[in-house]
């Protein structure tokens, strides 16, 4: 997380938490992640029937402690239509606890972004476990390798996914762009939805490999976002970011190519902003500000169109036309912004050719 | 004299007012009134219906077609009134029960409706592929546990790109039921996302009693006055259904208001492209017009705490109306408004609250024929003030639903319409048509007969997806009243599917018709 002074630590979530979290989320999923209203709402009555889940931090992990994190994968247009089974979850626990060879006591979110941010929490309730205040992105990435473990090297150890039918897979794969393959076809033959483990932790293997504090984050950017007057100065504030223009969407462009979302959105601006205008280049998450023919931010770092009134982050699939909108950008991890982490989350790694530039440093 | 049968009686029965308006075959308006709504509905709708017919004296005799508009379905699950129980069936399981029905709604309002629900095993995949056999015995077994119920929402995972198994549902439960049974399908209501087209499909299911209250009260008046005449509702979208249909989808006229006002604007003004803005007492309420159609929003909506999914049109509120008040020392404008009060409490009719009407008055409009009495300096410098505010407030909402084009003309309808300036930023020309503080009715009374279908399909099939929806939109169309021979392909949507095998695609299209003439309707 950008921020530099320490805010207060949650220690515990609870139903009163999720709707500042789903909020928060949603800004963190730079565009995408999917719809966290769906997971919101199970999320809330699942804390309302069973309490609090409780909230650690990597040190407080002591050594029977195993880690391993929980996302769905897949459409989210399909997944807001066929929904979680049930039993999903505890096959996925039963199952990954017989892969690691010993218990699982702690769930964490693969991506901050969207409703893989809010989903761990609900998850973690229904089985009983704790939840790791950390994840492995920051934000959200459309690609399996594009996580914090990889950049720190750390290898996955298996990968666990199961489909609304009640079918489960165990993979072990050579690295993690073997994962995304084998993951991504084994989601489409579930019809396109799948949840899944991967990536069993220790309290050793974890230290400096997950980008730690983002559940509490998302939570403080939620609430700053709901309380707010000014809800998207309040945003950026919180997120230790930059309102980089606010205006209307005047061109939108988006295909399906190899299963993403592609394109780019034009931002026309309003008010200060007239006369400015500010392309967005898109692969399921916004990847590139282009204003006046040169780059203002690129991946890794983070841009989310809120909505300019609310405040509320607008997700790629959701863009229309014609909506009021600001493009907020904050800079990434640093851990992204290493040389390993260029190479795996970098412009470059999204298929453009440009050098990144961190956005802080006056690349406008 | 003619003796054509071409006139159209629109009814627009809002919160305050119930308004009527009278139009013939070329569109004129030939009666218009404002009546106050009631209680029991059926009083307002008589006053508004029969001020008209005695304005058109024996004229009435050309009346065919009475059309009617509502905001009664909304207030009955906003107040929690009148509602029926409602047994909720999901075809899905194993899949999506993480997710039982009815979850998030205000716990009130699922306490009143709900008389039991179940996840049956059944459902298909996106492509279609079943999730799991139907289980029809489960079916069976939770009607006859579940007790009486008024009626029955069934959602299928993707019935609206596969319909059959809801459709087969729908049989098999009346077949265990009885005949008469009340089913409702989801694919009917609204498109892709469960939780939100279940919610919409039980609360559709739990107005029919209020939607029945309301078709009675309109057959009742008709047939008080002696009208030979078709009765029809207007739905959200600007098109009509048959008042059997009204009663079969009533969640569909939730919206209908703003949609009649959309339409009735474009109609009077003959702009098909443009934004509406309908200013009323409290609130100013902007829409699109596009091709004639309100243009539709593309978020979830909130009807009563429960979020939905079906089909509204795309609406901006705003705290502007002619009752708005202005704070006589800062000109603050809003939030309160004195609303139908400002005929007594205005300072225009000699009361002592400064509101936008007195604003407006004193910048020089014209308002119920009425000047405004000197006033100290500082209330005038106040309803000044106010006025540039509620001027600039307008202009931000104007240029927020123009898609950036400075080219639409701003067509001003409602009693307020005096609030809007003569050149507002962001606009090519302010329109005012003759009759536009009845623009609602007169959009009742115009509307066409519509449908929707959606469909999903490899982006290889997309014509034929686009054929397969069209038919099938072009047939709910014609069920709701509109002329085969006339009916046509108003809007086609497409939205990719991520994640899939090969690129999918799910077109969502629209069909309107004007109404089958009386005696011409072909038989369904």
């Amino acid at each position: 997380m950008p921020q530099t002074a320490a805010p207060p630590r949650l220690t515990e979530v609870t139903a009163d938490d999720i709707e500042a979290l789903a909020a928060g989320t949603a800004v963190f999923g730079t565009g995408g992640g999917g719809s966290v209203y769906t997971s919101r709402i199970v999320v809330e009555q699942a804390l309302r029937e069973r309490g609090p889940v409780q909230l650690v931090t990597v040190d407080e992990l002591t050594d029977d402690d195993t880690v391993i994190l929980m996302s769905g994968i897949g459409a989210p247009t399909v997944g807001i239509e066929m929904l979680t089974a049930a039993e999903q979850v505890e096959t996925l626990l039963r199952v990954s606890e017989r892969a690691a060879g010993r218990p699982i006591t702690t769930l964490m979110a693969a991506e901050i972004g969207g409703s893989n941010g809010v989903g761990p929490i609900g998850w973690a309730s229904q089985l009983g476990l704790k939840v790791l205040d950390a994840d492995g992105m920051g934000r959200a990435y459309p690609d399996a390798a594009m996580i914090s473990m990889n950049v720190a090297g750390l290898p996955c150890d298996f990968a666990v996914l199961s489909d609304v039918i009640g079918n489960v897979s165990v993979l072990e794969t050579v690295d993690l762009h073997w994962l995304e393959r084998l993951a991504r076809v084994l989601t489409i033959a579930s019809g396109s939805i799948c949840l899944g483990t991967h990536y069993p932790m220790t309290r050793e293997t974890a230290r400096g490999a997950v980008i730690e504090g983002t559940v509490s984050a998302a939570i403080r950017v939620g609430r700053a976002l709901l309380a707010a007057a000014e809800p998207v100065s309040a945003i950026a504030e919180a997120m230790g970011g930059e309102i980089l223009l606010t205006g209307k969407i005047t061109d939108l462009d988006r295909r399906t190519e190899t299963g993403f979302t592609r394109g780019s959105v034009t931002i026309t601006g309003l008010g200060d902003d007239r006369g400015r205008v500010q392309s967005i280049e898109l692969q399921n998450e916004n990847l590139v500000v282009v204003e006046d023919g040169r780059v203002v931010v690129s991946v890794p770092d983070n841009v989310t169109l809120v909505d300019a009134e609310t405040g509320h982050a607008i997700t790629t699939e959701m863009l229309r036309f014609g909506q009021r909108v600001a493009v907020l950008a904050w800079p990434a991890d640093p851990l992204w912004r290493s040389p390993r982490g260029l190479e795996l989350a970098g412009p470059r790694a999204f298929g453009l050719d440009i050098d990144y530039t961190p956005f802080e440093l006056g690349a406008r | 004299m003619s003796t054509a049968r071409d006139l159209s009686i629109g009814v627009d029965v809002g919160g305050t007012n119930t308004d009527a308006a009278v139009i013939d075959q070329a569109g004129t308006v030939l009666a218009r009134t404002k009546q106050a709504t009631t209680d029991d509905v059926t009083g307002g709708i008589r006053a508004g219906i029969s001020h008209v017919l005695a304005e058109l004296g024996e004229d009435r005799s050309r009346v065919a077609r009475v059309m009617l508009g509502t905001t009664h379905a909304t207030n009955a699950i906003v107040q929690r009134r009148g509602l029926d129980r409602v047994a909720a069936i999901r075809l899905g399981a194993p899949a999506t029960t993480a997710y039982p029905p009815l979850l998030g709604w205000p716990s009130d309002l699922a306490h009143l409706v709900l008389a039991g629900s179940a996840m049956i095993r059944g459902g298909n995949m996106v492509d279609g592929t079943p999730i799991a056999p139907l289980d029809r015995d489960g079916i069976r077994r939770f009607l006859d546990e579940v007790g009486q119920v008024d009626a029955v929402a069934v959602a299928g995972v993707f019935s609206p790109s596969t319909p059959e198994q809801e459709q087969e549902v729908g049989e098999l439960i009346r077949a265990h039921l009885g005949a008469d049974a009340r089913v409702f399908l989801s694919h009917d209501i609204g498109p892709t996302g469960l939780l939100e087209r279940e919610n919409a499909t039980v609360l559709n299911a739990a107005l029919y009693s209020v939607a029945r209250a309301v078709t009675e009260a309109l057959v009742t008046v008709v047939a008080e006055e002696g009208l030979d005449a078709q009765t029809f509702f207007a739905q959200n979208d600007g098109t009509l259904m048959s008042l059997e249909y009204a009663e079969q989808f009533p969640v569909l006229t939730i919206g209908s208001g703003p949609a009649n006002s959309i339409r009735g604007a474009a109609f009077l003004s003959g702009v098909e492209n443009g934004i509406v803005i309908d200013v009323g007492g409290t609130t100013s309420d902007l829409g699109v017009v596009v091709d004639g159609f309100p243009r539709e929003s593309t978020t979830p909506r909130d009807i009563g705490g429960v979020r939905t999914n079906f089909r509204m049109p795309d609406i901006l509120s705003l705290g502007i109306g002619g009752g708005t008040i202005v704070d006589p020392t800062t000109g603050a404008v809003g939030p309160g408004s004195v609303g139908h009060r400002i005929t007594s409490e205005g300072l225009l009719f000699g009361g002592a609250t400064p509101t936008l009407t007195d604003a407006a008055s004193l910048a020089g409009a014209a308002v119920a024929g009425r000047r405004l009495p000197e006033q100290p300096a500082a209330i005038a410098d106040a309803l000044r003030a106010g006025l540039a505010v509620a001027h600039d407030r307008l202009e931000a909402a104007v240029e927020a639903l123009s898609f950036g084009r400075g080219d639409l003309p701003l067509i001003v309808v409602g009693g307020g319409g005096f609030l809007v300036p003569d050149a507002l930023a962001g606009v090519a020309d302010v329109i005012r048509p003759h009759d536009g503080a009845v623009a609602n009715a007169v959009g009742a009374a115009i509307a066409l007969a519509g449908g929707r279908a959606e469909h999903l399909s490899v982006q290889e099939d997309r014509a034929s997806a686009i054929e397969t929806a069209s038919a099938a939109a072009i047939a709910k169309a014609v069920q709701a009243g509109a002329d085969p021979r006339t009916v046509e392909i108003v809007e086609v949507l497409e939205a990719h599917v991520a994640y899939a095998d090969r690129p999918t695609v799910r077109v969502s299209v629209k069909a309107a018709g004007p109404l089958a003439t009386l005696g011409e309707r072909v038989a369904r």
